[in-house]
């Protein structure tokens, strides 16, 4: 048999490999010198000087950072990587809860509040997210104009500009009662501690939620006052056309988390009832024979098995409502894509680069949420002994 | 014994069986049960009625309150009469239904887009009905569909071009969807073999590529594609606005479809391949012949769902400027003869989507079930 470069398997790999390295140079080559020529020709700038060059708008929503349109585009950047991870947070906890309340309750021997729930699941998870939040967002501001906004509890107004509220104001001595804050957390987490190991040794229970619950409310507040309250409150005053003073949570963060939280929450509802059904039916029926309450079965037994199962899915979930909440940009919600990736972008016109960081940065944040979340999965597994 | 006297065995206490013992069972087995059920109940009662009215009892459909013809917003009965009249104005769909079907074809051309959902609904049959007599060549006809299509309603051999910046409404939906579908299952395929080949060239780019693509959100890359392809390309070739999002679009799917299939290429048992190499089949045959097959059946369920995502995921093209389903919507929503007539539009919207969704989902569960009796059969 002639022995030539297909005939054996090993050369035929290395051919088929140097044939794909050199189509990918060849392609890259030409696609760069295509895009030189092309940016060159029209007066398009290349390089990041731009970052450092004032952004000349308005951003709409900044709750962390303070903007003033002279800012560079750099800080527009990070404006907009705060607002996204902002909804993004806050979306995932919301959605967690409501779709293990959700997932739960699909599973109910009521046939009423299931068949709802499955009306409510199939609903949202059939009709495109971005339709739901031009759907929110349309409802939101057809609320009442501010002269007319109706008041909660004295203090909150909704309205279609947003939902005024009171802002607190920190004096000096909150910084002491912030330490309080986090060294109860400390504390809570060394009582749980403590008490499981007690009970692994003598048995006896120890009412740690409770405990837990009072130390972390107790004792901030007792510093709080013994500090003299070093906190107000400033209430919004109804002065002319607008509110001076107070708060405002925007309609477009609202109408923003509501749908993430709504739709997103509809997928996990989906991911925890299979979760909950994988656990097996005998595990059940043992604790049930060992005179355990519903509430303990659920909660010591059948969650920490279906968990198992649940999280894989679960991050992708959260990864999902992270990359969703780009599509911010159609209600006006001044996340990443709307402020750098589109505003920054038409205006320098370098397209390339505004389009490499974002997309770059997406990246960032979905790999950090799954090294986490892969941590976590970790340590649910089952240790085989 | 006196056998010719049987005794008729007594019934079952009425309230343990049919209805009233599904009632109780069901709805009213205890305390917080009951108390549920009617929370639910009242919660159902305020909400269904009302919004049956709003929809459909009370609605304006052609005619207003006053029997008149309405032609534009002004006529309408929530708009002429607002303490009175609060029900939906259906009219903004009908009188543009036009333009939410086709976008702005030229209607002398639409035979073409006609035809071309007709022969959609025939390429698609040979997936829904098993027994079929001349399966295999309404497949054959399913394949070259595609091509059918793109003749139909772009133009050439002979039939007028229509631009792509004419389609619009369900048409464009459509168009993506399928194309979108059809072209991102070879691609899945090809890059899911590419990450399990042993080449490590070859599949080290396949996993950067699938990585890279799950990492960004959709409309990042429908800006790269709007944006930066044209700068990637030549003086003189222009890349059709339609192309430049389909293109993104089916890189997009084919990643998460390639995640896909490759969850059921690592389920086939190492044995298949060992029995496929011994008999003599190169790589290319065992894949067609012996792997694939396999993989493709148990992960159909899991391929559908994908699509279903896709079909939700091709609304995003508003926020580049092509008018979808959604965006005529908007469209018609702006012009002056019918603005505020937006919760109108929003639904119908939502009810066009739900339909294919959902028609989709109940048809991945018909698979599921259908597959389930014959992969498990002896395996359990």
């Amino acid at each position: 048999m002639q022995k030539n470069l297909f005939s054996d398997e090993k050369s035929r790999g290395i051919l088929y490999q140097t044939l794909v390295v050199g189509f990918f140079a060849l392609a890259i080559y030409f696609i760069v010198n295509t895009t030189a020529y092309n940016l060159e020709k029209r007066n398009i700038a290349t390089g990041f000087g731009f970052l450092n060059n004032p952004a000349g708008f308005d951003i709409s929503f900044s709750p962390f950072l303070d903007y003033k349109s002279t800012d560079t585009h750099l800080k527009v950047y990070f404006v907009g990587v705060l607002n996204t991870l902002l909804v993004s947070f806050t979306g995932c906890i919301a959605a967690t809860i409501l779709g293990f309340i959700v997932g739960i309750i699909r599973l109910s021997s009521n046939w009423l509040l299931s068949r709802t729930a499955y009306v409510y699941v199939e609903f949202t998870r059939n009709v495109p997210l971005i339709l739901q939040i031009i759907l929110w967002y349309a409802i939101l501001i057809q609320l009442p104009r501010i002269k007319q906004a109706p008041q909660i509890w004295d203090t909150f107004y909704i309205s279609n500009r947003g939902l005024y509220g009171p802002r607190p104001i920190y004096e000096d001595g909150f910084f002491i009662v912030s330490i309080f804050i986090l060294l109860s957390f400390f504390i809570a987490f060394f009582v749980r501690r403590w008490a499981k190991k007690r009970q692994d040794n003598t048995g006896q229970q120890f009412p740690t939620f409770t405990t837990n619950l009072g130390i972390i409310i107790l004792l901030p507040l007792l510093i709080f006052f013994i500090m003299g309250s070093p906190m107000t409150l400033e209430y919004p005053v109804l002065k002319g056309f607008n509110f001076k003073g107070g708060m405002v949570i925007r309609p477009e963060f609202i109408a923003m988390f509501l749908a993430l939280t709504i739709y997103t929450g509809a997928f996990i509802s989906e991911t925890v009832r299979s979760g909950i059904l994988s656990v097996t039916k005998g595990q059940r029926e043992a604790s049930g024979a060992l005179g355990l309450k519903q509430n303990w079965i659920m909660r010591l037994i059948i969650i920490p098995q279906a968990l198992r199962v649940i999280v894989p899915p679960l991050t992708s979930q959260y990864l999902n409502l992270t990359k969703n909440s780009s599509l911010g940009i159609a209600v006006g919600y001044a996340d990443l894509v709307h402020g750098f990736g589109g505003i920054s972008l038409n205006q320098t016109g370098q397209a390339i680069e505004c389009m490499a960081i974002t997309m770059a940065t997406y990246l960032v944040i979905s790999l950090t949420i799954s090294f986490f979340m892969n941590i976590y999965n970790k340590s649910i597994q089952f240790k085989e002994k | 014994m006196n056998i010719d006297n049987k005794i008729e065995s007594r019934k079952p206490p009425v309230a343990t069986t049919g209805f009233i013992g599904w009632l109780r069972i069901n709805l009213f087995s205890n305390w917080f049960n009951t108390i549920v059920t009617l929370l639910v109940a009242y919660f159902l009662y305020q909400i269904i009625p009302w919004f049956l009215d709003w929809a459909i009892f009370s609605a304006d459909f052609i005619y207003n309150y006053k029997g008149e013809r309405i032609i534009d917003r002004s006529f309408c009965s929530r708009v002429a009469n607002p303490e009175e009249y609060h029900a939906a104005c259906w009219s903004i769909i009908i009188v543009r239904f036009y333009q939410f079907i086709y976008g702005f074809y030229p209607v002398e051309q639409v035979w073409r887009v006609n035809v071309t959902y007709f022969l959609l609904a025939i390429a698609l049959i040979p997936l829904l009905v098993e027994q079929l007599p001349y399966r295999k060549h309404l497949i054959k006809f399913t394949i070259i569909f595609p091509i059918i299509a793109f003749i139909l309603l772009y133009g050439g051999f002979g039939f007028e071009i229509v631009p792509t910046n004419k389609w619009g409404g369900l048409l464009v939906t459509l168009v993506l969807g399928v194309f979108g579908i059809a072209l991102a299952f070879p691609l899945g395929i090809i890059l899911a073999l590419g990450r399990r080949s042993k080449l490590p060239v070859i599949s080290m780019v396949c996993t950067l590529f699938i990585e890279f693509i799950r990492g960004v959100p959709l409309i990042t890359l429908l800006f790269f594609g709007m944006v930066m392809l044209p700068l990637f390309l030549p003086e003189g070739i222009n890349m059709d606005g339609l192309v430049r999002v389909l293109v993104a679009v089916t890189l997009f799917q084919a990643a998460y479809m390639a995640e896909v299939i490759r969850g059921g290429l690592q389920a086939i048992p190492q044995g298949q391949y060992e029995a496929a190499q011994s008999v003599g089949l190169s790589y290319w045959q065992m894949n067609r012949k012996i792997i694939l097959p396999q993989a493709i059946r148990i992960t159909i369920p899991s391929i559908v769902n994908t699509s279903i995502g896709l079909f939700k995921d091709t609304t995003l093209v508003i926020i580049i400027g092509l008018l979808d389903l959604l965006g005529i919507g908007r469209g018609a929503l702006a012009d002056a003869t019918w603005m505020g007539l937006s919760n109108e539009v929003y639904v119908f919207v939502a009810l066009v989507f739900f339909i294919f969704t959902f028609g989709m989902s109940r048809y991945s569960l018909y698979l599921e079930n259908k597959l389930k009796t014959g992969i498990n059969m002896g395996a359990d």
